[in-house]
C-alpha cells in the first residue's frame, strides 16, 4: 500500500486542498482529505458589517458564485424583514443568476476537459464563455463580482437601449452552444474517460444529502428554482434536467443541457420584463431571523440571518453546496484508478473557498481539543440526540466508517 | 543585463499560488491564458512546480494555513524570481483585513515586485502588470 498526496498546491487544483489517496497498484483503496487552507472567517467578519456591507462580503465567499450568495443573503434578509421586491427587480435577478449559471457551467466543462488532459475542450469552452463575461461587463460594469444585488431589489437597471445588443449576444451564443453540446456528447474521448466513472447511486445521493446537478444527475428531482421559487422563476417556462446513472458523464450531460434551459430563461426574462421601479425602501429591520435559499450553479446555497434590531446581523450562517457534495468523493473514488481521481473530484464542481470550516478549542494559550476530540464529541452528541428521539443510535453512523 | 535576466525576460513561466482567495482572481488569471487574451503567444506558460517558475502569481489574503507554505514555495523557486501580487486581497487583504485567520497581505511574508490591484483585476490589467514587471528588470 502506498499513500499518494495530491496538494495542497497542485497544478490540477485551482485552490489549495490536500488529498491523501491510499493505493494498491493503480487502484485506490482509501482516501482522506484535509481542508481549511482558504478559511477566511467570513461569518465572523459579517457580524461587524451592516447589511449593505455584508452583500459586498458574501459576494466574495466565492468568486464564481458571486450572484448566488448575494441573492441567497437578500432572500434571507427579505424573509426576515418581510420585504416584497418589485417585479422588474425579480426579472433582473433571474437574468443575472442565469448568466452566472451559463458562465459557471462552461467554466466547469472546460476545467473537466483540462483534468482529463484534453486541453482543446478547455480552450473551446472558455472561448464561448467570453461573450457572457462581455454581457456582465455591459449590464453590471464588472466581469466578475457583479455587485448587482441589494436588499429590497437590485442596484442597477438594464437599459432599454441595451436590450437589442444583449439579445443579439444571446442569439449568437445559442447555436454555438448547441454545436458545442453536440460535439462534446459525441466525442469518443470524453465518453471513454467519463462514462461509468465515479458511479453514484440514487440511494447514496439521498444518504449523503447531495444537492444541485450532482443530485439531478443521480435522478433526484430537486431544484430550488422550482420547489421554492424566488426571483422570476415561477413566471417563466423552463424544465428541470435529470440524469440517470450519476456517473461523471451524466453530470456533464445535466450541466450541458442546463445551459440551454438558462438561455431559454434569459430570453423570456428579457422579453417579458415589465417596466417600473427596481428597488423598494427597506423598512427598519426588527429583531428576528430569516432564511434564504438559492439554486447556485453547484446546488442549493443556504443563508441564515439573525437580527437583534441593530443595523448589523448578529449571526450569519452560510452553507454552500460543495459542503454537501464533497463527502461523496470517498464513496465514488474508492475502487477507481489514480488517473480518474481528478475528474471524479472535479465532477461535483468543487469550490473549496465556500466550504472551508475551522474548529479549534484553545484554553490559556494551549490547544485543548484537536480534530479527533471534536469528532468524538460530535458523534456522542448525535448518538445522545438519536437516543432521546427514540431512534436506534447505531443508525446514525450506518455506512460511515470514520 | 546579465544572462539570467535576459533569459527571464524572454519567456517567463509562472506558478500560480492561491493563498486564500475567493477564486475570482484565479479564474481571471486562467482567462488570460485562454483564446481571447492568449498569454502563451508571449511565451508565458503556467507551470506545475515552483522549481520551474520564473514568476509567482500570488492571489488572496494570506491565511494562517497558507503563510508557512507560501514561504516554503518562495524558497523553492529558483532566483531571480518575480513575485506578483494579484488582486486587492493579495495587495492589502481587502475586506478580509482583521479576520482571525488572516496573517496579512503577501508582502508581509515574502518580498513582492509588482502589485496588481482590483477585485478582481481584469485580464488586461494582469497582462499589463506582468509586462511592467518584466520591463522593470
Amino acid at each position: 500500500m502506498t499513500i499518494i498526496p495530491i496538494g495542497p498546491y497542485h497544478p490540477s487544483l485551482e485552490e489549495p486542498e490536500l488529498f491523501r489517496l491510499t493505493v494498491e497498484g493503480e487502484k485506490i483503496v482509501d482516501c482522506d482529505w484535509k481542508t481549511s487552507y482558504n478559511h477566511r472567517g467570513i461569518e465572523r467578519i459579517a457580524e461587524g458589517k451592516t447589511y449593505d456591507q455584508c452583500l459586498f462580503l458574501v459576494e466574495r465567499v466565492c468568486g464564481i458564485c458571486s450572484a448566488s450568495h448575494p441573492i441567497a443573503f437578500c432572500n434571507a434578509v427579505e424573509d426576515m424583514a418581510g420585504i416584497e421586491i418589485p417585479e422588474r427587480a425579480r426579472y433582473i435577478r433571474s437574468i443575472i443568476a442565469e448568466l452566472e449559471r451559463l458562465h459557471s457551467h462552461l467554466l466547469w466543462f472546460g476545467l473537466a476537459g483540462h483534468y482529463i488532459g484534453y486541453n482543446t475542450v478547455w480552450m473551446w469552452a472558455w472561448r464561448y464563455r467570453e461573450p457572457i463575461l462581455y454581457l456582465f461587463e455591459k449590464i453590471t460594469g464588472n466581469r466578475q463580482s457583479y455587485a448587482m444585488m441589494k436588499v429590497g431589489g437590485v442596484r442597477q437597471d438594464i437599459k432599454d437601449e441595451d436590450l437589442p445588443d444583449i439579445m443579439k449576444v444571446v442569439d449568437d451564443l445559442e447555436p454555438k452552444l448547441n454545436m458545442f453540446i453536440g460535439v462534446a456528447l459525441d466525442d469518443p474521448v470524453l465518453a471513454a474517460r467519463m462514462k461509468g466513472v465515479g458511479k453514484f447511486s440514487r440511494e447514496d445521493a439521498i444518504n449523503y444529502c447531495v444537492v444541485g446537478p450532482t443530485a439531478r444527475a443521480a435522478g433526484i428531482d430537486m431544484d430550488v428554482r422550482r420547489d421554492e421559487p424566488y426571483a422570476a422563476y415561477d413566471r417563466v417556462d423552463w424544465k428541470v434536467i435529470l440524469g440517470e446513472s450519476g456517473d461523471v458523464l451524466s453530470q456533464a450531460v445535466v450541466r450541458l443541457l442546463e445551459l440551454l434551459e438558462s438561455v431559454k430563461i434569459i430570453r423570456q426574462c428579457l422579453r417579458e420584463m415589465p417596466h417600473g421601479p427596481i428597488s423598494v425602501e427597506v423598512p427598519e429591520i426588527l429583531p428576528g431571523e430569516g432564511i434564504g435559499r438559492e439554486e447556485a450553479p453547484r446546488g442549493e446555497c443556504f443563508h441564515y440571518v439573525r437580527s437583534d434590531g441593530g443595523n448589523c446581523p448578529v449571526r450569519l450562517k452560510i452553507r454552500a453546496p460543495t459542503y454537501n457534495n464533497i463527502p461523496t468523493y470517498k464513496v465514488r473514488v474508492i475502487g477507481e484508478t489514480i488517473s480518474d481521481a481528478t475528474i471524479i473530484l472535479a465532477s461535483i464542481d468543487p469550490c473549496y473557498s465556500c466550504t472551508e470550516r475551522m474548529i479549534r478549542v484553545v484554553e490559556q494559550g494551549r490547544e485543548t481539543m484537536g480534530w479527533s476530540d471534536l469528532l468524538t464529541l460530535s458523534q456522542e452528541k448525535t448518538k445522545r440526540i438519536m437516543r432521546e428521539m427514540g431512534f436506534n443510535e447505531e443508525d446514525a453512523f450506518r455506512g460511515l466508517r470514520i | 543585463m546579465g544572462i539570467k535576466t535576459w533569459a527571464l525576460k524572454k519567456s517567463p513561466w509562472v506558478f500560480h499560488l492561491n493563498t486564500g482567495s475567493c477564486n475570482n482572481c484565479d479564474i481571471e488569471i486562467l482567462d488570460a491564458l485562454t483564446p481571447r487574451f492568449d498569454l502563451e503567444r508571449f511565451g508565458i506558460l503556467l507551470v506545475g512546480s515552483p522549481r520551474h517558475a520564473d514568476a509567482l502569481l500570488v492571489t488572496g489574503p494570506v491565511t494562517m494555513q497558507a503563510a508557512p507554505r507560501l514561504r516554503h514555495v518562495y524558497e523553492q523557486a529558483a532566483k531571480p524570481c518575480l513575485v506578483i501580487a494579484v488582486g486587492s486581497c493579495a495587495c492589502s487583504c481587502g475586506i478580509f483585513d482583521g479576520s482571525y485567520h488572516i496573517v496579512g497581505p503577501v508582502d508581509k511574508i515574502i518580498p513582492v515586485n509588482i502589485y496588481i490591484p482590483g477585485c478582481p483585476p481584469k485580464p488586461e490589467a494582469i497582462i499589463s502588470g506582468v509586462m511592467k514587471a518584466l520591463n522593470s528588470l
